[in-house]
């Protein structure tokens, strides 16, 4: 009885996740008929590829999904290779310092990303960086760097101290154990920070926004708001079709690095 | 609102940065002899709309190779946001697609160049004086200019369900002979039963409907002495609102859960049956034509007429940067672009209404397809809508009198409330902005 009351609960859970993703489908599958109908269906009745076509013949999805594409994984190896060795240090080197360092990363995520963009865009404009994908990659590995140092110092905390110090026992240098024994430790850890930076830098608009001036090399986010019109109204068919193509990439990447995600390896490392 | 107006403080801010960090500057232009390209931003997001845009680039590319203009296609979204960092980077576009609200606050900071003196006169002869007056403003150093060309305008139609209008046997409106706000009333009442309303007013955004509509009873809203400009909301201001009211709360002839909605929002309610007449900007005929289901009967009203028809409007322009490399090419751009026949194509692909008298001509203008006679027509009751020329409008309007206004439509506050709000804490916005 219990099992079954677990199994619906993680049924509905689903339902909840996946809902928004199938209402997509479906309204990206129907005519503008259809989608202006009082008794929405949940599937098309005349499912239809125009909003798909429409979509791709008047904006460059495909460039600006590779311009997304370029900028979201390149932030995101950045983030993790800048943000490992710094979280290592924070997470094994406990004293005031590291402490107030800590609180400083937390604190710099309740700023305002209005009064960041201030000083990134000085930056920007002193490398020549404004209006070019790699400026945006800085600004995007500026904005999810503290995080992505909260989440790995967590996930480095977890591994236990005592192994290095076994492997310390048994000879090994330390730098042989961190690559040996902590490294592998940490790839769950490493793989949702990855994850984490790279959802943020392919969703993110306002940067986006203001870093790319010419919508030659505009980004996904910015491409997709061009479905929209004045006054709210939205050409839904096309811009459901773009988002849902606009989701694929995430779920792909999502897809490919999950399996990296599992949890228990270091279940018993430790006897208590 | 909150967003824009977070993107817009943004904008400003770093705007405001590049400026101190000093401007970078242009190109200087082509060589002696090279063709020249110009950047046109535009802000067509219909499927017919970006095809006509596009289609009169083509066609002046093909015959101007020292001209060529590249197309780009910006946002209605977020144009301003954009357009602050291009100009304080003297990087903007050669031709700029916007509308007359956003170019008067872009006009006082230089950003813009003065279109006067400049423009050919059969460009300038085919548009009415009323329309120039929505793109001439201050230029921040005690005169004015003219900081754009008006080409597209919109006007307040009624959209009505066909077969419910001729099953109430109710008199059809022509432009020569529209329904007074009192018939509007009275028809409306006749329209609503049998589970469907007379009317539908979606008010999520009211203040600027409210305001082009009041001007039917000669409402401005604004009135100014001695140079300073105050918020005003007397008999003639009260007559719409008051209007609109008694039909959601004492004739009941209005819905009261289409109050929320967005423009757009009542339409799969109206092809339902559930309204028979729908207020709207004359760009609403474009959804209904595709949306539409088939075999339902709709038509275009002419605007309502309290005691004139005239109504508030604003413009779509094509603007020239007070800095662009290009100024002279730019301009002989835009006066082929917005000449007769080419407003006549870019009015169709926005289902809006042109504001050269060449284009209004054109039998595509004038055809009783989709209502097009009916929304030309309108077009000679617009004049300059009177918040244009007020500093300060867009905090009142986001601060003060949308909430406001909702909360009246709502039947939460009395007129009287709402005037003394709209007054008391609209003077306050304003106040600041004429230091």
């Amino acid at each position: 009885m219990r099992r079954a009351l677990s199994y619906l609960a993680l049924l509905g859970y689903l339902v909840f996740l996946a809902f928004p993703l199938i209402w997509l489908l479906s309204t990206a599958l129907k005519t503008p008929q259809e989608m202006a109908s009082l008794d929405p269906a949940w599937l098309p009745r005349r499912p239809t590829l125009a909003n798909f076509a429409d979509a791709f013949a008047e904006q460059d999805l495909v460039g600006s999904a590779l311009r997304s594409l370029v900028v979201a994984t390149a932030s995101a190896v950045i983030t993790v290779v800048l943000a490992l060795p710094a979280a290592y240090a924070l997470a094994r080197h406990r004293g005031a310092v590291n402490r107030i360092a800590i609180g400083w990363v937390l604190v710099s995520q309740v700023f305002p990303v209005i009064l960041i963009i201030i000083p990134l865009f000085m930056v920007l404009r002193r490398f020549d960086l404004v209006n070019t994908l790699p400026g945006l990659t800085f600004v995007h590995v500026t904005f999810t760097l503290p995080f992505a140092l909260w989440m790995l110092q967590g996930y480095v905390r977890a591994v236990p101290r005592e192994l290095e110090e076994a492997a310390a026992v048994d000879g090994a240098a330390k730098a042989t154990s961190i690559v040996k024994i902590v490294a592998p430790l940490l790839a769950p850890g490493v793989v949702a920070t990855l994850l984490f930076a790279f959802i943020s830098s392919w969703n993110e608009f306002l940067f986006a926004l203001v870093v790319l001036k010419d919508p030659d090399i505009a980004t996904l986010p910015l491409t997709l708001v061009k479905f929209t019109g004045a006054e709210g109204v939205v050409r839904l068919g096309p811009l459901a079709a773009a988002s849902l193509l606009a989701t694929i990439p995430s779920l792909v990447f999502f897809a490919a690095i999950q399996r990296r995600l599992k949890s228990g390896l270091m279940a018993g490392a430790v006897k208590g | 609102m909150r967003r824009r107006t977070a993107l817009a403080a943004a904008a400003t801010a770093v705007a405001a940065l590049i400026a101190g960090c000093g401007g970078g500057g242009g190109d200087g232009g082509a060589a002696p002899g090279e063709p020249v390209t110009l950047k046109f931003l535009s802000l067509a997001w219909q499927k017919e709309s970006i095809s006509a845009n596009k289609q009169l680039v083509d066609e002046w590319n093909t015959a101007n190779p020292d001209i060529q203009v590249e197309y780009v296609q910006g946002s209605w979204d977020n144009v301003n946001d954009q357009l602050v960092t291009s100009f304080e980077a003297g990087d903007p576009p050669d031709v700029i697609h916007d509308d007359s609200p956003a170019l008067a606050g872009f006009a006082s900071r230089g950003y813009l160049l003065d279109l006067s003196g400049r423009l050919p006169a059969e460009l300038k002869n085919d548009i009415p004086q009323a329309a120039w007056d929505t793109v001439t403003f201050d230029d921040g150093r005690g005169g004015t200019g003219v900081y754009g060309v008006p080409f597209l305008q919109e006007s307040q139609v009624v959209i009505a369900n066909k077969k419910l209008l001729d099953a109430a046997k109710v008199r059809i409106p022509t432009p020569a002979d529209p329904w007074t706000w009192d018939e509007f009333a009275e028809i409306s009442k006749k329209l609503t039963k049998d589970g469907t309303y007379g009317v539908a007013w979606p008010m999520k955004s009211p203040v600027n409907k409210v305001l082009n509509l009041a001007l039917n009873f000669g409402g401005t809203f604004f009135s100014n002495e001695g140079g300073k400009t105050t918020v005003k909301v007397g008999p003639q201001e009260r007559e719409v609102l008051q209007r609109i009211h008694d039909q959601l709360y004492r004739d009941k002839t209005a819905d009261p859960s289409a109050l929320g909605m967005g423009t757009a929002d009542p339409l799969p309610g109206f092809y339902a049956g559930k309204y028979a007449l729908l207020p709207a900007g004359v760009y609403l005929r474009q959804q209904v034509v595709e949306q539409a289901p088939d075999g339902f009967e709709w038509i275009t009203l002419p605007p309502l007429k309290g005691t004139t028809s005239e109504q508030g409007a604003t413009s779509q322009t094509l603007s020239v940067p007070a800095d662009g490399r290009h100024p002279d090419e730019a301009v002989k751009f835009i006066s082929f672009f917005l000449n007769g026949p080419n407003q006549a194509k870019l009015a169709r692909g926005d289902w809006l209404l042109p504001t050269s008298r060449a284009a209004a001509g054109d039998p595509s203008m004038t055809t009783e397809e989709n209502g097009w006679d009916v929304a030309t027509a309108s077009a000679g009751n617009l004049v300059v809508a009177p918040y244009l020329k007020v500093n300060g409008f867009d905090e009142w309007k986001s601060k003060v009198a949308t909430p406001t206004l909702q909360e009246y439509f709502a039947d939460k506050i009395s007129l009287d409330d709402a005037a003394r709000r709209l007054v008391e804490e609209g003077d306050k916005v304003l106040e600041r902005y004429a230091r």
